[in-house]
């Protein structure tokens, strides 16, 4: 079932052109542009976690990774930003591929600690290697810059986001609609039946890992080079659980629940003033809300309740 | 040697503490199925409560009481109105709750209180005692003896009383316990009640040495989840060699290697227990059914 225009990939791509003229000043770009970042890296996580049914709550271990990449890439050595942002990918790639097949072994709450495990292991490097990485307070990124072209103002970030955006939405349509995507959803059904149905499961199960992995990753670069500074934060525990609500939220094994779910979780936040005993009552909430009352998620249940009512 | 001496003190406390955790996160593993991500905070409550009421004027030993009764409370809480209306949902499901209980508590205690770290005064003052060249403060003697006393009790609870059988009864098998007449749901309730007990009063004797904050819960919670994985979640005396095991290697970590990454220590531990022997170090042979 491949289809060039996805219907919900047109209605997105319309959304996101129509936006930007309802944002009355500069303040509604920034919020669009984070929530299309964590977006880009939620996305990547709900590919394992929705379709092949691992939990990571260390997720943004990768996503500090790939922004101390970029950062150090391009302040240390010279690098430009693309090639930093291409080899900090690559690096994330890498670094899962090699953690992912002896931790894909474990299942259910195993892996839940050991991804838990990963995201603080990073977090206490990056905030031990100070002459490297700043320490705990952190270390300033340069702008994005392509061949002497620099990405100054929101206006610009928002149509490189929302560009990126689509191709990880293309992107994670198609691997869900792929032979491989079945083989993923089959995973988190269930795993030995997909075994006895001749599935490599965990050839899949590495591969969902490395390219959420490099989602997360790429997200943490653009993350640097917008914000213009970085803290170990950005890799730490609260930052994972954030990623983890997103996808539960907007619903496992949905592309777009993800986006929904990253779009809820920043704007949320913004209404509460930003105060954190607030964020985190509410966060904390919503998920347990949710999985009590909608194990499966928004989309996912919405979806069922129109297609009921269509009936 | 005295500085030998020195770091097996520092462990055998912080060990202590960690077991205890570790013991009440075996209890809900076993009663329940149920990885508790918010058996740290119980901890974290167990303390904060005993800093906010000595604040309000409580007397220390009324403050403990009521501290204790209050994490025992929100324990409760938690399995009867996060936990029990999942109903049967699938283990994913049941951790992630736990996870946003354990934010929503921060959130919460962050708000009623403050940010900042308190530290509780020493229950039998700050004069260290001299062993063998090394000092061993009186609170270390407080944790380790507190520490000792709840894991003979809980040990004794589960093989002497009535209610304790049930719940390993529970544990064993949940149809057969429902079919000879145990109120599984009560006993699920006693289970959180337990850990929580275990928990704050492990947050209480802890306060003086870890000071406390609204987000000790983490750290605590997860080094007592190492502790009980490293023993083989299943079992209570696993957990509390492990949670020992735990705080003497961090402890000779920090002291002979680097203290900046002795926080490190327990969660690469953790991930090599899971990969080269996923039972446990005391666990028995897991055999899984499909």
């Amino acid at each position: 079932m491949k289809r060039a225009l996805h219907p919900g990939l047109v209605a997105t791509l319309v959304i996101l052109v129509l936006l930007p003229f309802t944002f009355p000043n500069s303040y509604f770009f920034d919020v669009a542009i984070r929530v299309g970042l964590s977006a880009i890296a939620a996305i990547g996580l709900n590919l394992l976690m929705g379709f092949a049914g691992q939990v990571s709550i260390g997720h943004a271990g990768f996503l500090g990774i790939g922004a101390y990449a970029s950062a150090i890439l391009t302040s240390s050595y010279g690098w430009p930003p693309l090639a930093a942002m291409l080899g900090a990918a690559v690096l994330v790639a890498l670094l899962a591929f090699l953690i992912a097949k002896p931790m894909l072994k474990l299942k259910g709450h195993a892996l839940t600690i050991a991804t838990l495990g990963f995201g603080i292991i990073v977090l206490i490097v990056l905030t031990n290697e100070g002459r490297w990485t700043g320490g705990p307070d952190g270390m300033s990124v340069g702008p994005l810059a392509v061949a002497g072209w620099q990405l100054g103002n929101e206006k610009q970030w928002y149509v490189l986001v929302a560009l990126l955006l689509l191709v990880a939405i293309r992107l994670s349509l198609n691997l869900y609609d792929s032979p491989a995507g079945r083989a993923l959803r089959a995973l988190h059904g269930a795993e030995v039946a997909a075994k006895v149905a001749g599935i490599d499961t965990a050839a899949y199960k590495v591969r969902a890992f490395v390219i959420s992995a490099v989602f997360a990753s790429v997200a943490g670069s653009l993350t640097a080079h917008y914000s213009g500074f970085i803290t170990p934060g950005l890799a730490g525990f609260l930052r994972s659980i954030e990623l983890a609500t997103m996808v539960v939220v907007g619903g496992m094994a949905s592309t777009f629940g993800a986006v929904i779910g990253a779009a809820l979780l920043t704007v949320l936040p913004q209404l509460l003033g930003g105060l954190e005993s607030y964020e985190m009552v509410a966060f904390g909430l919503i998920l347990m809300l949710t999985m009590i009352f909608l194990p499966r998620g928004l989309v996912p249940t919405l979806r069922e309740r129109l297609r009921r009512a269509g009936k | 040697m005295s500085e030998f001496l020195q770091f097996l003190f520092s462990g055998l406390t912080t060990g202590s503490i960690y077991a205890v955790s570790g013991l009440g996160l075996a209890i809900i593993y076993n009663a329940s199925g149920v990885i508790n991500f918010a058996q740290g905070d119980f901890l974290m409550i167990g303390g904060m409560a005993t800093v906010a009421l000595l604040a309000a004027g409580v007397p220390l030993p009324l403050a403990i009481v009521l501290a204790v009764l209050i994490t025992v409370a929100v324990g409760a809480c938690l399995q009867r109105f996060a936990l029990a209306p999942a109903g049967d949902s699938d283990a994913l499901a049941l951790i992630i709750i736990t996870i946003g209980a354990s934010i929503f508590i921060q959130g919460i205690v962050l708000l009623l209180l403050d940010k900042n770290q308190h530290a509780l005064a020493s229950f039998s003052g700050d004069t260290p005692i001299a062993i063998g060249g090394a000092s061993l403060l009186p609170q270390s003697l407080w944790v380790m003896g507190v520490g000792a006393v709840l894991v003979v009790l809980v040990a004794a609870f589960f093989r002497f009383t009535l209610l304790g059988k049930a719940i390993r009864a529970t544990a064993a098998n949940h149809m057969a316990a429902q079919l000879v007449g145990i109120n599984t749901r009560f006993v699920l309730l006693v289970s959180f009640c337990l850990a929580a007990l275990l928990g704050g009063l492990a947050g209480i004797v802890a306060a003086p040495i870890t000071t406390t904050s609204y987000d000790l819960g983490l750290t605590l919670g997860m080094k007592g989840f190492v502790a009980a994985t490293l023993g083989g979640l299943g079992s209570a005396f696993g957990a509390v060699a492990g949670g020992l095991l735990v705080g003497i290697l961090e402890a000779m970590i920090a002291g002979y290697v680097s203290s900046a990454y002795k926080d490190a220590v327990p969660f690469v531990l953790i991930i090599v227990i899971l990969l080269f022997r996923p039972q446990g170090l005391f666990g028995g042979r897991v055999i899984e059914r499909v």
